[in-house]
């Protein structure tokens, strides 16, 4: 159900020392990318709360971008790591429950990747106007 | 452990589970059995007793289950100082309280478990409704675990959470008694540490054997009462959606109150996270047309998920709870089958499993973030 005008938008929570300082570098880089998503910096991937995730869901945000330094590279040592596992069980929840885990997506992106950054961003838009809009954004009832 | 057997005089099991537990009080093994008493108005509830002539009123076997009660273990034995104290629970409520030490609500260093096999509990009104008519067939149940077919009294149920229980054997603990495969009137079999037996008086004996295979009989005809419910709600649930599912809650809250998992002093969704304004809900009625209220009840079953389904029992006690008759314990326990499974973690089983949310290696999982 693509639709041309369908321009998905996409709630992001990103870690201070990685994947925002990439987004970061993707701007003063001139990189372009879709304006889709709406950045919300937080310290850590470890420190998202999956409840915030999912009120973004069920209030209609098309997606959610977590965002986290790559595996052993964590300002806090493991906030990743138990971020990975979070998020894993967040998304297994959420299938099971009858929701659509293939909105919500945990990528790494270092401060370095800029390109990376936008490149995620792009894929995402992509995939989601794929989709079209979650439907829970017109569902009184949740 | 020493495998033991405690002599029934006149087919009076209950007085000899009595009698044991009289005797952890006056041989000074502990200074209180926490155990399930008959009230004086003929209630069943745990109570904490230290006059062992008061334990005349205990019941270990009685058939119903109001609340969890590793709910109960926690406050009388998570912080020091504190006494020695013996605990007498079901095997749910034994994994319910592995969980909690775990999460640092409850200890084991200065507690003794005993736990004991459960034929299948009912819930607390059709209990007191039996008692009013007729009265509650505590002692068939008894006799028929022999066979493992204990079967609730004509015209009840157990509770749901029961019927799908594949777990109903006492394990895990400092004492077991093992009710299932033996024949009750010519003993109690039970399993203790060799140093409580010695204190006690009792010499090793055999049971009657035949324990596991009774289990497994149980077991096998649960898992499949459990795994018809797994599949009907798991349809629902792809059907309907969690909101479709729990659509008529009213977030009363009763099933985290009654959780003995959720143990946060200050819940989430009693916190001013969700106090929003009045212009808040005009704006999400506005942009959806509507609104439900109350508000959150979807994304507080989901955070409740989230928290506790890793370390679901599977006790049941939420369904039991529930207003308005939702299935709520065969959504964690269908949900929780999943999550459980992903992890390798088997909640109750032991102390030494780290709690999933808690703990990570690196070399799992290690593709998940880095897609192209």
């Amino acid at each position: 159900m693509s639709d041309e005008s369908f321009e998905p938008k996409i709630v992001a929570f990103l870690c201070n020392w990685c994947t925002y300082t990439g987004a970061d570098l993707a701007g003063t880089s001139r990189i372009q990318y879709p304006p889709n998503v709406r950045i919300i910096r937080l310290m850590c991937s470890g420190s998202v709360d999956p409840t915030y995730v999912l009120k973004a869901l069920l209030d209609g945000a098309d997606g959610v971008l977590i965002g986290g330094c790559h595996p052993g590279d964590c300002h806090y040592q493991s906030g990743n790591y138990k971020a990975r596992r979070r998020i894993i069980a967040l998304k297994e929840i959420v299938k099971q429950a009858g929701l659509d885990e293939e909105r919500v997506w945990l990528r790494w992106v270092s401060a370095s990747e800029g390109q990376r950054f936008a490149d995620v961003v792009t894929q995402m838009v992509g995939a989601l106007k794929e989709k079209g809009p979650n439907p829970l954004r017109q569902e009184w009832a949740v | 452990m020493m495998r033991t057997v405690i002599p029934v005089e006149n087919n009076d099991v209950l007085g000899a589970a009595r009698g044991f537990l009289k005797q952890l009080l006056e041989k000074e093994i502990v200074e209180a059995v926490l155990a399930p008493m008959e009230t004086p108005s003929g209630s069943v509830t745990p109570a904490l007793v230290a006059d062992p002539a008061l334990l005349d009123a205990a019941n270990p076997f009685a058939p119903v289950m109001g609340l969890n009660a590793a709910r109960v273990v926690g406050p009388v034995s998570a912080r020091e100082p504190r006494g020695r104290i013996a605990a007498v629970l079901r095997p749910c409520e034994m994994r319910a309280l592995v969980e909690l030490v775990k999460l640092q609500q409850a200890a084991l260093e200065d507690l003794v478990t005993i736990v004991v096999d459960c034929p299948g509990t009912y819930r607390v009104t059709d209990y007191d409704a039996m008692r009013a008519n007729g009265g509650v067939n505590q002692d068939d149940l008894l006799a028929a675990m022999q066979s493992g077919e204990a079967a609730p009294r004509e015209g009840y149920v157990f509770r749901d959470g029961c019927q799908m229980c594949e777990k109903p054997h006492a394990e895990g603990a400092d004492i077991t008694f093992e009710l299932f495969g033996a024949n009750l009137s010519a003993g109690i079999p039970l399993s203790l540490p060799d140093e409580l037996a010695e204190k006690l008086g009792l010499a090793p004996a055999d049971g009657p054997g035949g324990r596991a295979e009774v289990v497994e009989k149980v077991a096998a005809a649960r898992r499949q009462a459990r795994d018809t419910r797994f599949s009907e709600i798991r349809q629902r649930l792809a059907n309907e959606g969690i909101a479709g599912v729990f659509a008529s809650c009213i977030r009363c809250h009763n099933c985290m109150t009654t959780c003995p998992i959720c143990y946060c002093k200050t819940c989430l969704f009693k916190s001013p996270i969700f106090d929003h304004d009045p212009a808040q809900y005009l704006n999400w009625a506005q942009r959806k047309g509507a609104y439900r209220l109350p508000a959150d009840t979807t994304i507080f079953h989901l955070t409740r998920l989230n928290h506790m389904v890793l370390s679901c029992i599977g006790c049941g006690v939420c369904s039991d709870a529930c207003p308005a008759d939702l299935p709520v314990a065969r959504v964690f326990r269908a949900v929780g089958q999943d999550l459980q499974a992903l992890f390798e973690y088997e909640p109750g089983r032991s102390v030494d499993d780290p709690l999933p949310l808690i703990t990570f290696r690196e070399d799992e999982w290690t593709g998940v973030g880095e897609e192209r």
